[in-house]
């Protein structure tokens, strides 16, 4: 194998597990580390930095981050709780006005149409706003936040969290107009805006073309029955709910259903429980409020008798081992006063005018670069789940980034492919002889678990917040879990004697000097066999003595620094890692609030 | 010394022993030694020896004097018994605590300091009554706890850290126990667990007192250039006299023993040893060969590793002494010591 570059900025990117996976890369072992040194504020900003709403993720994220964080590969097999971490550091934040990007008071003479007042539309402002543009945003509703608003449920994220951390960007001055739908993009762009930016969901849920569902008004559309309830158009539903589909949003139907009356509620899914969409977490709080998930149920037709809805006929299947046949063993009937829809959304776009320039794929979805977010017709842009489909928030703030880069440059006449590359810093933590700048121990607390309200105290009111948040105690375990894989080892081989110590000393057997070889045959060849293919090989030049090579299997490093302690010769050093991500604002310096306190 | 404990966290795909044990049991607290000693790579090919022969830790006994070397049982296995004696008294202890419990598996751990200076007079007796044991040197011509001066093992013109070259002769432990008798010699190097495990595992499995003299860096005070017996030193000059593969009972007839070029020779327990002559026609079970191999590389400043001398002839300790076939520690006090009723008897017989 060839020697590996630490200086390419995805090397040890890779190595920082959870970083890599956050779609908008943000520094989780940092922002813990902050919120370990009781620097709550200072935590909430490098949050903010990359997903600019920490208070709302830290309750609502997908958390692409906790599959990949290598705690999960370990023994104890249960990644660090990294979601409900960043919920820490925004409970517990202090006055933050004073740390936002200061807003020119001269603008630079460019006029954004912002389109929806979801995470999307929200991000670019924040990224554009500091730059001095003027950002006009249209919302159909009467308030900010889009889906995370009309779709979250409020005993899942409170209405005065998404106030707070839209409010910050909206008092950077953006001119939004609440209630006022835009109901052609033609007459919007003869408005004469320098750019466009369309960030408005996935606003349609799916239908259900099956007998019985247009002759009665008990058949609700999730997403649309759930912006009803938030906004209180709908207060009520039957005892007997069924949810067909098992996503995120069937658990926010079932979970509302049973604040609103619903005592026999039934989450019909038709395929086993491992395909489910849902992430666990919300299917277990589903299940603890009583709610029925029912595998292997194909909806055949409602059911009807004198006009009225009194259930739905279900086939139930047999699939093979993949889930992808499926035969019908029998039909069934399950009585239900109420049904909702949960089974996915789609892009709607009947106010883009087809002659515009803006092209449309065959799936009726804008043409849009996937970089750029650019569409074809060059002042207009896509972000969030209108631009590639729906995703998630985190998603949707990142693609934000992505498209205020574009604005930026497409507004100032430059390429919009030409992108600001991302730097590197890397910095030895030593601090004296075994001693460092971060806390290098191993600690084997298990995953602490989210304390909820009681059950009878939370269903009192629909909006009683279900999640009370980790303890005092419960934080200090919790970030102390954490391996730090941003502390990189980083090899110097000429200066390697090969005298086996940190081979010896390494708890988890990550190390090997051997002769090299092809990488198939070096993963064979190590202290433990490297089946892990995701994980790359740290692979040195030749080594002094023998010609051999140093080899690191980073799969299951803890990151304790004891090579590097007991090196004789300093060759293993222990290196915070930072990858410098550029935004609309350009590559930012070495963040300063990152210096060890 | 380290700001924190090994963490007890093992690779998820950590095997088992014979009994149920990670290699992970068979570590010790942490070392105090200087990072990079070579001693602590040594403790490391212990545990990895330990481990794969399923020893028992409660049937293990780690016997040490005194020196950096002999801190070294503190390092493994903790489960285990240990003794650690006064300087240069290592050999008489482990002999009283063999001849009391011949069961247990005894490691000694010594130095060049410990075994060729002030103990070389215990080693010599350890070694005629071929005591059943497994005695490691580690070896680094250095005292590194008194900063350095030459041990007796240092080579003539070996420099110190200083630049002074050593001018005494170096007591070979090799040739000293050959000419003792001894059954079992080994050399190897710290920095080579690939020859020094299979080395171990054969010296445990030895029915009789198994020497190992470990060439083992010290990386403070005499890993330089001018010294012999630095890392880079001993790996220009390392010869491999034998290339060895230790097969254990199980296995014993899958292996092809006897093939070309190859030297078997069968232990105690039913294992194998398998030597594959480096050198054309090097013979480790033919004595006089041994000794004149070693005296002609003795010169050269060449150092002959491998399984040296081995001869599973020599009768050990008890076997000399007629002693019961367990533990002395097993038989009832009222028939280890009759009394002196008992003794007044027997005298009256002689008389």
């Amino acid at each position: 194998m060839k020697p590996t570059d630490v200086q390419d900025p995805n090397y040890f990117h890779k190595v920082v597990d959870c970083q890599w996976a956050c779609p908008a890369h943000t520094n989780v072992p940092e922002y813990i580390r902050l919120i370990a040194q009781g620097r709550y504020t200072d935590s909430y900003m490098l949050n903010r930095e990359s997903n600019v709403f920490p208070a709302i993720l830290g309750r609502t994220c997908d958390r692409p981050c906790e599959p990949a964080c290598r705690r999960g590969r370990l023994e104890d097999a249960k990644p660090v709780a990294i979601c409900r971490l960043k919920r820490v550091a925004s409970d517990l934040k202090g006055d933050i006005s004073h740390l936002l990007p200061s807003i020119p008071q001269k603008k630079n003479g460019k006029r954004l149409a912002c389109i929806g007042a979801g995470p999307a539309s929200l991000a670019v402002a924040n990224d554009l706003m500091p730059l001095g543009y003027q950002i006009t945003m249209f919302e159909k509703l009467p308030q900010a936040g889009g889906l995370m608003r009309s779709n979250i449920p409020a005993f899942r994220l409170p209405g005065t969290i998404i106030d707070e951390e839209t409010g910050v960007i909206l008092d950077m001055g953006v001119d939004i107009r609440y209630n006022t739908p835009v109901d052609s993009m033609r007459s919007l762009l003869r408005d004469n805006f320098d750019a466009v930016f369309v960030g408005t969901g996935a606003p349609r849920g799916k239908n259900l073309e099956i007998p019985g569902r247009y002759q009665t008004d008990r058949i609700h559309i999730g997403i649309d029955w759930l912006e009803s309830v938030a906004f209180k158009h709908i207060e009520s539903i039957g005892e007997r709910v069924l949810i067909i589909g098992v996503g995120n949003t069937a658990m926010d139907c079932c979970r509302t259903s049973r604040r609103l009356g619903g005592k026999d509620i039934k989450v019909m899914a038709r395929r086993p429980r491992t395909f489910f969409k849902a992430s666990p977490w919300e299917l277990e709080d589903a299940e603890e409020e009583g709610v029925e998930i029912l595998i292997n149920h194909a909806p055949s037709r409602f059911v009807l008798e004198n006009g009225k809805l009194i259930g739905m006929e279900f086939e139930r299947l047999e699939w093979d081992e993949q889930a992808r046949k499926s035969k019908t063993i029998d039909t069934i009937f399950l009585p239900a006063d109420d049904v909702i829809l949960a089974i996915g959304q789609e892009n709607s776009f009947p106010w883009i005018e087809r002659d515009l320039g803006i092209e449309f794929d065959k799936w009726d979805m804008p043409v849009v670069n996937e970089t750029t977010l650019q569409s074809t017709l060059p002042n207009v842009f896509f972000g969030g789940d209108a631009a590639l489909g729906p995703k998630n928030i985190i998603w949707a703030v990142e693609q934000a980034h992505q498209a205020a880069i574009s604005i930026h440059n497409f507004c100032h006449g430059s390429a919009v492919t030409e992108r600001p590359a991302p730097g590197v810093n890397l910095i030895t933590q030593k601090m004296g002889m075994s001693e460092w700048s971060y806390h290098n121990d191993y600690n084997p607390s298990a995953r602490q678990k989210m304390q909820h309200v009681d059950l009878t105290e939370r269903f009192r009111e629909l909006n009683v917040e279900v999640e009370l948040g980790f303890s005092a105690e419960q934080t200090a375990r919790e970030v102390q879990r954490c391996l730090n894989c941003d502390i990189e080892t980083v090899f110097t081989p000429k200066r390697c004697i090969e005298c086996d110590a940190c081979i010896d000393i390494c708890p988890v057997a990550c190390l090997t000097i051997a002769p090299n070889g092809e990488e198939e045959d070096l993963r064979t060849r190590l202290s433990a066999p490297a089946f892990n293919l995701d994980q790359a090989l740290y692979v040195s030049a030749p080594l002094p003595q023998t010609g051999r090579i140093m080899a690191k299997d980073e799969d299951v490093c803890v990151h304790c620094g004891l090579c590097a302690e007991r090196c004789p010769t300093a060759a293993w050093d222990m290196q915070k890692f930072e990858i410098l991500i550029s935004q609309a604002s350009g590559t930012p310096e070495w963040n300063t609030t990152l210096v060890p306190a | 010394m380290p700001s924190i404990a090994k963490p007890r966290v093992a690779h998820p795909s950590a095997q088992l022993n014979q009994i149920g044990l990670k290699q992970r049991d068979y570590e010790g607290v942490m070392s105090t030694l200087c990072a990079g000693c070579g001693h602590d790579s040594v403790t490391a090919a212990i545990v990895r020896a330990l481990w794969e022969l399923s020893i028992e830790p409660h049937m293990l006994a780690k016997m040490s004097g005194i020196g950096c070397s002999s801190k070294t049982p503190a390092y493994f296995v903790n489960g285990a018994h240990g003794f650690n004696s006064a300087h240069g008294r290592m050999p008489p202890i482990a002999t009283g605590a063999n001849a009391a419990n011949r069961e247990l598996l005894y490691i000694g751990v010594s130095g060049d300091g410990d075994s060729l200076s002030i103990g070389l007079g215990h080693l010599c007796h350890a070694i005629r009554r071929n005591l059943r044991m497994v005695y490691l040197i580690e070896n680094n011509g250095v005292y590194g706890l008194t900063k350095g001066q030459f041990s007796a093992s240092a080579d003539v013109g070996s420099k110190s850290k200083r630049g002074e070259a050593n001018q005494m002769s170096p007591i070979d432990p090799m040739l000293l126990g050959l000419s003792l008798g001894a059954t079992f010699l080994a050399r190897g190097f710290s920095g080579d667990k690939e020859q020094l495990v299979p080395i171990l595992k054969a010296a445990i499995e030895h029915r009789g007192f198994a020497m190992v003299d470990i060439i083992s860096p010290c990386v403070t005070f005499n890993d330089h250039n001018g010294s012999t017996k630095s890392y880079l030193y001993t790996r220009q000059h390392q010869i491999e006299a034998t290339q060895m593969d230790f097969v254990p009972p199980a296995r014993e007839i899958l292996a092809e023993i006897g093939t070309a070029g190859e030297i078997a020779v069968t232990l105690h327990d039913g294992s194998v040893v398998r030597f594959k002559q480096t050198p054309e026609g090097y013979d480790p079970t033919n004595r006089s060969a041994v000794s004149r191999y070693l005296e002609e590389h003795a010169g050269t400043g060449k150092i002959v590793t491998g399984l040296l001398y081995v001869n599973e002839a020599g009768p050990e300790l008890h076997e000399l002494n007629h002693t019961p076939a367990h533990a002395l520690t097993k038989v009832p006090y009222e028939k280890l010591c009759p009394g002196s009723k008992v003794l007044a008897e027997m005298q009256q017989g002689w008389r």
